[in-house]
């Protein structure tokens, strides 16, 4: 089953009768075994569950009883959303014993849908990191070349749809953290509108920017999955009550008059020229298909990433002050109080998680906060005014997902080097705006990532740019070379 | 502003955080580095700019106030490191 098409096509294969749910959970489940030892995707595989779960599907089928677009399909998620009773780490060492005792809304609502969850993916620690090699376990590699990296911090997410282990999954994104890894691994990844999808039971990293969002090989996949797990949570506090679209809805092959901003700011030094040349090549498809496209500027673009260094790492080392060794996760053993705390924090942390635990404690503290703080969520104001202007405008803003394609694991130390990764997906996670990576070309056999953006609650804006675009092009029918070794 | 060691250190006490002499050093370069960068927030004006804590316009909503059941002692107690008699055990406060 590892050459699927797409969802629908094995939603009506179970349903056909084709194929039983326990045969296609377990054909995964085998090429998750046959593929997954080079892959290193899956943190926990939930094998056991997972068929019995498909077993009772397949009762349903014998029943007569009609399925639902995702029911019987299997599917993983990031290991920082909880799933009750499975381990839940965050790729995180200092919560390597924790099983949650709920389910996040998103795992709710994927287990009311019927899909059947096959395991937790790994990532950066806490979703810190932009190539999955800050994992508290091991890195994961990229399906296209197995010495890159995949992309971060949803690495295990993206690598997982590329590897065709299982043909959705769910990623978080706070800075990038869908897109960048899409695009490293030539999947579709979706950052929905901040409040489309509820974060309750989603491990907090930078409560104002983390958003979920789905992993598919095609755009109308996206959709589907989007269509289960996006609409007001009541227990979310920052969820947006909003008449929810069947997404699918808008997955038309026309962008006729469809008008496409081009910011130049996306396309200066730092662009590698082989990515930007792909680019070029996507924006005269859609010029081709009749969309009307035009250059624009977004002027404050470069002061974004100074302020999501400020911002994301003040709200980590808040969100991580839970972790003391008190009530879950790993303890460290001590003679008083503020030991304990700290040592269980230093063994139970790596590297990226201190460091910005160091940048944010200080960001806010006494003295500090005016100068860093309050300046960057004054910076963050005139990205989004930003925003606002060039919407005016234009229904969609096209940019690269990435400067370059996936680099080598262990190539880049510097974390300033590092963070420039993330240089045209994080503006859009301070002004809360949704955008999706599709396949747009490949560079050297690497894949590259287009960037759609759109206005809040525009998700189906960005569908329709996307699926024109894939259906006048190939690059997503393209699997890496590791597949036709197994198959 | 350039950060010093004394302040590296200070800063992980407010973080609970112990740190080795090499993360010390290690930090307090690395640190310096990134607030240097974040520097050129200091070129813009923002003197007439209101803050921006969520991109999404959004009002509070309370929910009735009505009892409702609660998560279970045990379920609670579930992953605590160390627990006796129903509660989290930790070294001894006074």
């Amino acid at each position: 089953m590892t050459m699927f098409k797409s969802l629908e096509e094995l939603h009506n294969r179970l349903v056909k009768k084709e194929i039983s749910c326990v045969e296609l959970t377990r054909s995964f489940i085998d090429h998750i075994d046959s593929v997954d030892s080079q892959v290193k995707a899956f943190l926990t595989v939930t094998a056991d569950s997972a068929l019995i779960k498909a077993a009772e599907v397949d009762k349903k089928i014998a029943g007569g009883e009609s399925l639902g677009p995702l029911e019987g399909l299997p599917m993983a998620m990031k290991d920082n959303m909880c799933t009750e009773g499975i381990p839940t780490t965050c790729g995180s060492r200092i919560l390597e014993n924790f099983n949650p005792p709920y389910d996040a809304a998103v795992t709710e609502r994927l287990k009311a849908a019927g899909a059947v969850l096959l395991g937790k993916l790994n990532m950066d620690e806490f979703a810190m990191g932009s190539s999955t090699e800050n994992s508290g376990y091991h890195p994961t590699a990229n399906p296209w070349d197995l010495e890159s990296v995949p992309g971060g911090s949803s690495g295990g997410s993206a690598a997982c749809v590329a590897a065709r282990e299982v043909p959705f999954a769910l990623g978080s994104d706070t800075g990038g953290s869908i897109r960048q890894p899409a695009a490293f691994c030539g999947v579709v990844g979706l950052k929905p509108t901040y409040g489309a999808v509820s974060r309750y039971g989603l491990v907090a990293f930078a409560s104002s920017l983390d958003q979920i969002g789905p992993l598919t090989t095609n755009v109308r996949d996206n959709a589907l999955v989007l269509n289960a797990i996006a609409g007001h949570d009541p227990k979310d506090s920052t969820s947006v009550p909003f008449v929810k679209p069947d997404y699918t809805q808008f997955l038309e092959n026309n962008v006729k008059g469809l008008k496409i901003g081009i910011p130049d700011e996306y396309f200066a030094s730092g662009l590698n020229s082989d990515v930007a040349e792909v680019i070029q090549k996507a924006i005269r498809t859609f010029e081709s298909l009749g969309a009307e496209i035009e250059r624009c500027s977004l002027p404050h673009t470069e002061f974004a990433m100074p302020a999501y260094y400020i911002i994301a790492p003040a709200e980590c080392s808040s969100n991580l002050a839970r972790y003391d060794g008190v009530r879950y996760g790993y303890r460290a053993e001590a003679d008083d109080m503020i030991e304990m705390f700290k040592k269980t924090r230093e063994k139970g942390f790596g590297q990226e998680v201190k460091r910005r635990i160091m940048l944010g404690t200080y960001a806010l503290s006494s003295g500090y906060y005016d100068a860093y703080y309050l300046k960057a969520q004054k910076v963050r104001t005139l990205i989004k005014q930003d925003f606002d202007r060039a919407f005016e405008k234009y229904d969609v803003l096209l940019s690269p997902t990435a400067p370059t394609t996936a680099y080598k694991i262990g190539e880049k130390s510097d974390p300033l080097a590092m963070y420039m990764g993330d240089v045209y997906t994080i503006p859009v996670n301070l002004a809360g705006l949704p955008a999706i990576s599709v396949p747009a070309g490949f560079v050297d056999g690497m894949p590259v990532g287009m960037q759609l953006i759109s206005k809040h609650f525009e998700e189906g804006t960005l569908y329709k740019a996307a699926y024109a675009f894939e259906q006048n092009t190939a690059y997503h029918h393209q699997a890496p070379a590791l597949l036709k070794e197994v198959r | 502003m350039k950060l010093s060691r004394e302040e590296v250190e200070h800063v992980a006490l407010l973080a609970r955080l112990q740190l080795s002499e090499e993360e010390v050093e290690l930090y307090t370069e690395q640190l310096n580095s990134i607030l240097g960068y974040a520097e050129m927030l200091q070129k813009l004006n923002t003197d007439q700019v209101s803050p921006t804590a969520h991109a999404v316009q959004l009002v509070n909503i309370l929910r009735e106030d009505e009892v409702r059941p609660s998560m279970s002692r045990d379920k609670i107690l579930m992953n605590a490191p160390d627990e006796e008699d129903g509660f989290f055990r930790v070294p001894k406060i006074v």
